[in-house]
């Protein structure tokens, strides 16, 4: 029933097609990514920065070994296709040293790797404090059902769902949970996420080094309004950031044992408010609640 | 009163929303006309002897197989699903899906898709081509496997009940993660149908890796040592010690979940001295092993077709065969990847990254292993082999995505991003779904007698190819942009719409090869007459066992059991001459229905936990043990074939076989195009309908 037909079988052309097609999505992503905040590509922090470099050496040597052997791949399979009149039937099983090659080549990679991975990994440890001249600024963050709480005890003021920093000071985050399920922390174009959770302080520290707004999120589902549980991170001058604290310290809200209850119902896509005091007793208060309901609450 | 018959089930809780009232009818129609049928054409007693009651691991495969591509194409509507979702639901647009019903549809989606449908067609394999890959007639205990297989199906029916019986799916995540999955935080049943679907299929997953093996390790053929054993064999060995390793563990964390659900207690609660962190250890120590579970019968299916389809013995059977034990022993201590933003030291983090990035050693050594088979070989390039080429490109980038993932700092970034979701995709559907597809393109002959038409197959292959770049490029470059998983809804400042958009409509292609492979296998069985293998079993020219066979076997696989002198079984014996069998007695098991009664039970069992229905609990427990212990008086389980019957089903069968022989065009290039079956469908539509035809039937 089929008509005579040969040329549905020639790879050849169907490749023809199938790479025109890459090379076009290719061209159509990066339109489309132009002028977009890449974050993980556009770091903007101190952290975030050797993160990405960090990533751009893994990729790098992955992509030494991945090539050369797909593009192997796809040659052997080409020059030794039946069709091709060169091939014959052979039993040849690997010499030695070619099973040798297979198992030094990745084994040599991977070293490369781990040589590199080990110290990176103690270097950008979340709870390492960033060395500066500038006097580093600690920010409480408390997690709840489904906003972010953040304290400023320096300051006295506190915030939900915005955060301000000063450009090139390094910023401590002490982060807790209070009522909602484990959550995490991520402000990619700062650097890298962190779980916060009741009973535990997790550390994160940050240093944004350019002058901008950053979208912060929790990538961590832990309830039904969890994809609205976003703010923004401010980056700002020493001195705006000054201003800002000023103008926040005049706010009519004051976060007390009350409204720090209103804030505890859950709520979805919450507004930004801004608190110009707060119970200076509420972030232990919020970690002692759960005290006794897990063994060393206070980090590693 | 209420609460003694009915424990909490209310009227309240009885489907009400459009997706469960749809859901519900959809099943009823469907078993409706399924009764129709098998009515109309009489055809009850033939699927419940032939089949349902069988104790054969060929017929046992394919009903896995069955039901993991009904499985497949539920998970997969539900991907479709969501990718609209997220395609819409941009700036002041929100969809069609609220945030609850989002997250229980990708909550079932990965469920679905690990548990139903990769395990389903792993285990399928398994249970088909192991046997006769080592030359048994049968496994170690025949009625394990229709247990394990009937728990295995419990577990589905238990995971779609809500649709019937009310309640909800899960909205946590496919892992359920505490303390979001624990009572305080997800009060419905959901959580507790999916504990209890997991339970009982679990406990068939480690009966069936129990069995098998006991089966590779007690049964194979005389001369068969393990270093002789075909690498599949050897995929299938290394995931089955792996699953009877990990899946009790699972079942024990099941446990805790449901006292703290249930009774109250407090393991992996925030209050009360609960640790989810706990939880989140115990459910990774199961869940990275899982993951290789499914991908190492994968690696064992690429090893033999590369093999065959380059007319050579693989470059290194030791370095494969240390790759995968390698692997397996590797992938138990790696688990902490999944949570180094959990807050564990730099000495902890950085330790499981360095076995992590140790697990790339064997798994790169497998691929180069594949390299140096092709070289020097005679290649063919049937759709086995594309599905093989396809699998190396797709399954290198989710390589080195998962090293990336590995390096501590660098998962800081990635982790719960749509570029991990990326990865996991890269190698599931690259590596599991894709050796899949490979295998059952390579076994088919063996399965029916005839083979696939190959021009749909192909078609089916750069579909999905494809749709895999068109759905998962963007989704690499959209976790780079800060895009994380499990979004309902997102900023249109972020441009990520366009990125989603191009998901979508790849799922649609995607969907496309799904439909071709459908059609595929349609349209061989339709022409089965051609597509006859004339080749007596042996369509490849194979090198294993299960080639030395006729296609379909019989039901005692052979009649002669082989003596094994060398790897490559069957291609030696090919070389040195095969000799004339000599008939004996055959002992087989007996089919037998226990699975199905006891699994019944058990999904009772199950049912009434989820609902606090004390009595049928009680009742449930004490069927299965009845069952058991009547079952264990039952001696007679087994009967014998006598030489004779053998000899006569063998000739019959060749005189059979003699007849079909002849002169058939065999010829790939005639293949039925998908438009030439589409014109067939319909004429036989128009015909069926004009002539009566179903009167005949
Ligand atoms: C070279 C080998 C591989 C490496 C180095 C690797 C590494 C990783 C890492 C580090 C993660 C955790 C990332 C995170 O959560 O932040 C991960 C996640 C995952 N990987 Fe791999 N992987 C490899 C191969 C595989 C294979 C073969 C499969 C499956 C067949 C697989 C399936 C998964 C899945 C399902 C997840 C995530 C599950 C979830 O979070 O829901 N990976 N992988
Ligand atoms: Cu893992």
């Amino acid at each position: 029933m089929a008509k005579k037909n040969k040329n549905w079988l020639r790879l050849r052309w169907v490749l023809v097609l199938f790479l025109t097609f890459l090379a076009s999505l290719s061209l159509l992503l990066f339109y489309l990514v132009q002028g977009k905040n890449i974050a993980l590509l556009h770091p903007r922090g101190y952290i975030a920065h050797q993160q990405y470099s960090l990533m751009l050496f893994v990729v790098a040597i992955l992509l030494i070994i991945g090539i050369p052997a797909l593009v192997t791949l796809y040659i052997v399979a080409w020059r030794y296709r039946e069709s091709n009149p060169k091939t014959v039937m052979s039993e040849h099983k690997a010499s030695k040293s070619l099973v040798a090659t297979i198992w030094i080549v990745p084994t040599f990679f991977m070293i490369v790797i781990s040589v590199v991975m080990w110290p990176a990994t103690h270097k950008l440890a979340p709870q390492k404090s960033i060395a500066s001249e500038n006097k580093p600024l600690t920010i409480q963050v408390i997690s709840l059902r489904w906003k972010w709480l953040f304290l400023y005890p320096e300051q006295g003021i506190a915030t939900v769902n915005f955060i301000q920093l000063p450009i090139n000071t390094p910023v401590e985050f002490e982060m807790t949970a209070d009522e909602v399920p484990m959550s995490s922390f991520w402000i990619p174009n700062l650097g890298g996420q962190l779980y916060t959770m009741t009973s535990h302080v997790n550390r994160l520290n940050l240093m944004a080094n350019t002058i901008g707004d950053y979208p912060g999120s929790t990538p961590e589902i832990n309830g039904a309004g969890f994809t609205g549980m976003k703010f923004t991170a401010r980056v700002s001058s020493d001195a705006d950031f000054n201003q800002w604290v000023k103008k926040t310290s005049q706010s009519q809200n004051i976060l007390d044992q009350n409204s720090y209850k209103e804030l505890l119902k859950p709520s979805e896509a919450n507004p930004v408010v801004l608190y110009s005091d707060f119970d200076g007793t509420l972030y232990d208060s919020v970690i002692m609640k759960y005290a006794g309901s897990a063994e060393g609450h206070s980090g590693h | 009163m209420k609460e003694l018959l009915v424990g909490k089930l209310t009227w309240e809780s009885l489907p009400h929303q459009w997706w469960t009232i749809a859901g519900t009818l959809s099943f009823v129609l469907l078993g409706v006309a399924v009764a129709v049928v098998l009515t109309y054409t009489k055809r009850w007693k033939w699927l419940w002897n032939d089949w349902l009651t069988s104790v054969d691991p060929k017929k046992i495969g394919i009903m896995y197989f069955i039901a993991g591509f009904g499985m497949l194409l539920r998970g997969g509507l539900d991907v479709l699903m969501m990718w609209l979702q997220q395609a819409l639901s941009s700036g002041n647009s929100h969809g069609f899906l609220t945030a609850e019903h989002y997250q229980e549809i990708f909550t079932a989606h990965g469920n679905i898709m690990v548990f139903f449908v990769a395990m389903a067609f792993i285990f399928g394999l398994i249970n088909y081509i192991v046997p006769l890959q080592i030359g048994a007639r049968d496994l170690a205990s025949p009625l394990m496997n229709t247990l394990g297989f009937w728990l295995f199906i419990g577990g589905i029916v238990m995971v779609n009940m809500f649709f019937v019986f009310g309640g909800e799916y899960a909205a946590t995540g496919w892992l359920a993660v505490a303390p979001l999955s624990g009572k305080e935080f997800s009060p419905g049943a959901g959580v507790d149908y999916w504990v209890w679907s997991l339970m009982i299929s679990g406990v068939g997953t480690t009966l069936g890796a129990i069995n098998f093996i006991m089966t590779i390790l007690k049964m194979r053929a005389p001369g068969m040592k393990l270093l002789k054993m075909p690498l599949f064999t050897w995929g299938s060995l290394c995931s089955m010690m792996m699953a009877v390793t990990v899946f009790p563990l699972l079942t024990a964390t099941l446990f805790l979940v449901y006292f703290d659900r249930a009774l109250g207690t407090h393991f992996f609660t925030t209050t009360g001295g609960g640790d989810p962190m706990m939880y989140t250890n115990l459910i990774w120590m199961w869940g990275h092993p899982e993951v290789y579970v499914l991908i190492l019968p994968a690696f064992g299916v690429f090893s033999e077709v590369v093999s065959t389809f380059s007319r050579k013995p693989i470059a290194s059977y030791k370095s494969a065969v240390v790759g995968m034990i390698g692997v397996s022993v590797l992938a138990l201590s790696v688990w902490l990847h999944h949570f180094f933003t959990m807050g564990a030291g730099a000495n902890v983090n950085a330790f499981f990254g360095l076995m992590t990035t140790i697990i790339a050693v064997p798994t790169s050594v497998l691929v180069f292993n594949w390299i140096a088979t092709m070289y020097k070989g005679k290649i063919r390039f049937e759709t086995p082999m594309l599905w093989f080429l396809g699998f190396v490109a797709i399954f290198a980038i989710g390589g080195i995505s998962g090293v990336m993932l590995a390096i501590p700092p660098v998962d800081f970034q990635l982790h719960n991003s749509l570029f991990l979701v990326a990865h996991f995709h890269s190698t599931v559907i690259g590596g599991v779904l894709f050796g899949v597809f490979c295998a059952y393109s390579y076994w088919f002959p063996k399965f029916t007698g005839f083979r696939l038409n190959e021009r749909i197959g192909r078609a089916a292959f750069w579909f999905w190819i494809a749709g895999f770049c068109l759905s998962f490029i963007p989704m690499y470059i959209l976790g780079l942009m800060g895009a994380s998983r499990r979004l309902d809804h997102y900023d249109a400042s972020t441009g990520w719409q366009p990125l989603f958009i191009l998901m979508f409509i790849g799922g649609l292609v995607i969907a496309v090869g799904v439909a071709l492979q459908v059609a595929q296998i349609l349209a061989s069985f339709i022409e089965k007459k051609r597509l006859l293998d004339t080749t007596n079993g042996d369509p490849w020219n194979g090198r294993t066992l299960e080639w030395s066979t006729q296609s379909p076997p019989a039901f005692y696989n052979f009649t002669v059991i082989p003596h094994v002198s060398s790897v490559d079984a069957f291609w030696s014996m090919k070389k040195h001459g095969l000799k004339k069998p000599v008939y004996e007695d055959i002992h087989m098991p007996k089919n037998t229905a226990v699975g199905i009664y006891i699994s019944l039970f058990a999904t009772f069992a199950s049912f009434a936990f989820v609902w606090d229905i004390v009595w049928l609990i009680v009742a449930s427990i004490i069927a299965i043990i009845v069952t058991f212990v009547i079952r264990g008086f039952n001696e007679d389980s087994e009967y014998t074939l006598p030489a004779q019957k053998i000899q006569q089903l063998e000739e019959a069968r060749a005189h059979k076989n003699s007849a079909h022989h002849t002169a058939i065009n065999n010829d790939p290039h005639h293949d039925m195009s998908t438009w030439e079956l589409v014109a067939y469908l319909y004429k036989f539509a128009i015909d069926f309908v004009k002539n009566k035809k179903w009167r005949r039937i």
